[in-house]
């Protein structure tokens, strides 16, 4: 697919990073755009987030185990202690994942297969275990969140994901990290390790007065 | 294309309980802020400012570092947003300690906890501790590490200032369990719906008014806190494995000075001694001379009386008949026995010996005064002489000197970790 398109709104150019992005924003008219085969459609405008605690921002750099990576896209949903964001990060050798951003602590996951059958949503308990070849996980906090808006590009298009979403976090002995997504049925399993803000390496951050 | 670098707006507003002005440091971070006039607890999630809680004339407390410092910790610079005091009841007694909530806006939060002088500095666990035993008792596996428990306790959240990024409340509850392995010390708290745990790392007063550049001394210390490191931490390990090499030493010197020696006998005569008629006749009399060889050693002598609930002294003294050089010495001997309502009994020995060091070779005899009470019956004894005695006895006298530091180090090690573990749910005295 072609790195370069016109916005179906404005006719402004929109330059993907991301070869396999599907949604993205107009910078010029804030069209929400959305990439079907060949074609791009305006689905709706960009919803304006809510202000913004986070050092990470749109084309930060950084570092995960030693993959380069940048910030290319960015979810953000709203629970009962606040905001998240789900980074975007798009590294060199053109493979994505997701840096959970929540209250500056910082989780890195990707999408995985799931080593074994997903509980359904409502078979969900705090404490149950799973035996995976990537170690033992224990659900340890399960989150009812709402999708509050994105920017830059994704790989999948957000219309559509206006209910509250049920996300069980997983954690094992070791400080890896699993994120159960009941978002789609089957749900998605996102799997990768809590990171700390100096591992990570990021360049180009907010800058913030007086820190 | 570049976004924009924007800086989060300082939030500013009135509280809506007293209308006090208010600033907030912890960005949009904050779901919650103390009012600093009235103490009322705000909702900040919200562009509208809702009252949590109305500050209900409780004593205030004033946290000791100022809420906005800020302070260098592991190289960062972090501010103090957020003070709480938490309580326990312990069989009736209430326990409270501090809580300082630190913030920077790129690493996050950690906490600064303080109790009576001694100080944590906690963040929360990356991966999940699981339970462990450790010697028959609860424990706690992180990182390879294993933490004993050591309190369980409901915890109370009796005051906040400052600002929160979740709904803080006075009179919260939640479970605290602790977990200590000096330095460190892991904490699970649990609420009704989830079990967050966190690590800490043993801080003293002095480091914390480093760190923070506060005026004045910190409070100083008192007793022993739970995860506090103990100054003998490894010394009693090592101080034994030093004396178990001195043990080893002066083990193989009292082998060697016990085998070397030949233990000769050469002399060997049995005497009786009339205490009645030595009044008259001269008790003192010498002995037939005998040949001590080979290099100088150790001379043994020994007394084997028939005594029976009486005593003797001998002075005794050994001679060389080619230089008139002479070794003075003297022994008691005594012998009592009897039956007393605990059974028989007996006291002193029948036997003695007197090992005198260094005798050079050549002839000697022994010139022997015994002595009794005068009323005493006859005494037989016999002397025996050996050359070239076994000589240890110094050596003796040389063990506790590599005992005694060992012994002193453990001790109060053991005493240490007396005063740690009294103050938990383990210690000796209660349940």
């Amino acid at each position: 697919m072609s790195r370069l398109a016109n916005c179906p709104s404005c006719g402004a150019q929109v330059q993907f990073r991301f070869a396999q992005a599907v949604q993205t924003a107009c910078p010029y008219c804030q069209s929400v755009i959305v990439r079907t085969n060949v074609d791009l459609e305006k689905v709706g405008e960009v919803a304006a987030l809510p202000p913004d605690p986070s050092p990470i921002q749109l084309y930060t750099e950084g570092i995960i185990g030693n993959k380069a990576f940048q910030v290319v896209g960015r979810l953000t949903y709203s629970y009962e202690q606040g905001f998240w964001n789900e980074w975007h990060l798009l590294f060199h050798d053109n493979t994505t994942g997701w840096l959970a951003d929540a209250q500056a602590q910082y989780a890195y996951s990707q999408l995985v297969a799931p080593p074994s059958r997903l509980p359904a949503k409502g078979k969900l308990k705090r404490g149950q275990t799973f035996h995976w070849p990537q170690g033992e996980f224990t659900l340890t906090h399960l989150t009812v969140a709402r999708y509050v808006g994105f920017e830059g590009e994704l790989p999948f298009a957000t219309d559509g994901r206006h209910e509250e979403t049920v996300f069980a976090d997983l954690k094992s002995p070791t400080a890896a990290f699993a994120t159960i997504d009941y978002s789609e049925d089957p749900p998605l399993l996102f799997m990768g390790r809590i990171v700390t803000f100096d591992e990570l390496q990021l360049k180009n951050l907010k800058m913030f007065e007086g820190w | 294309m570049q976004a924009p670098a924007q800086k989060p707006a300082v939030r500013a507003f009135a509280c809506p309980n007293c209308g006090g002005g208010m600033e907030l440091r912890g960005f949009q971070h904050t779901r919650s802020a103390v009012c600093i006039q009235c103490l009322s607890v705000l909702d900040t999630s919200d562009e509208k400012i809702k009252i949590l809680q109305k500050f209900d004339n409780r004593q205030r407390v004033r946290p000791i570092i100022p809420l906005g410092t800020r302070g260098k910790l592991h190289g960062t610079v972090y501010e103090v947003i957020g003070f709480m005091v938490r309580t326990i009841t312990v069989e009736g007694t209430q326990y409270s300690w501090h809580e300082y909530l630190l913030f920077n806006p790129y690493k996050g939060f950690r906490y600064l906890t303080t109790y009576e002088g001694h100080w944590n500095d906690v963040v929360p666990c990356h991966g999940l501790p699981a339970a462990a035993t450790a010697g028959g008792r609860k424990a706690a596996k992180y990182l390879d590490r294993t933490y004993k428990h050591f309190q369980n306790a409901m915890a109370e959240t009796t005051f906040v200032m400052g600002e929160f990024p979740w709904a803080v409340k006075v009179g919260e509850k939640v479970e605290n369990d602790d977990y200590v392995s000096p330095p460190y010390i892991l904490s699970a708290e649990r609420d009704n719906k989830e079990v967050n745990w966190s690590h800490g790392t043993y801080m003293t007063g002095a480091e914390v008014w480093s760190h923070f550049n506060l005026p004045g001394q910190p409070p100083p210390a008192s007793g022993v806190f739970a995860n506090q490191p103990s100054p003998h931490q490894g010394r009693v390990g090592r101080i034994w494995k030093t004396t178990l090499v001195w043990l080893a030493i002066w083990f193989v010197a009292v082998v060697f000075f016990g085998i070397s020696a030949q233990n000769k006998l050469v002399f060997d005569q049995a005497y009786r001694f009339e205490p009645r008629t030595a009044e008259r006749s001269e008790a003192s009399f010498v002995t037939p001379v005998f040949e001590l060889s080979g290099r100088t050693s150790g001379v043994d002598v020994e007394i084997r009386t028939d005594l029976a609930n009486n005593w003797a002294v001998f002075h005794l003294a050994l001679i060389n008949e080619e230089t008139g050089q002479g070794f003075d010495f003297g022994q008691d001997v005594s012998f009592y026995s009897g039956v007393d309502s605990d059974g028989s009994w007996t006291e002193g020995s029948r036997s003695e010996s007197v090992t005198i060091p260094k005798v050079p070779s050549g002839r000697y005899y022994l010139r022997v005064e015994p002595e009794a009470d005068a009323s005493a019956p006859a005494v037989r004894y016999q002397l025996q002489v050996r050359r070239d005695a076994p000589h240890v006895g110094w050596l003796m006298l040389v063990l506790p000197f590599l005992l005694i530091p060992p012994i002193v180090v453990s001790l109060r090690s053991a005493s240490f970790e007396g005063a740690r573990w009294a103050e938990s749910d383990y210690a000796p005295s209660s349940d």
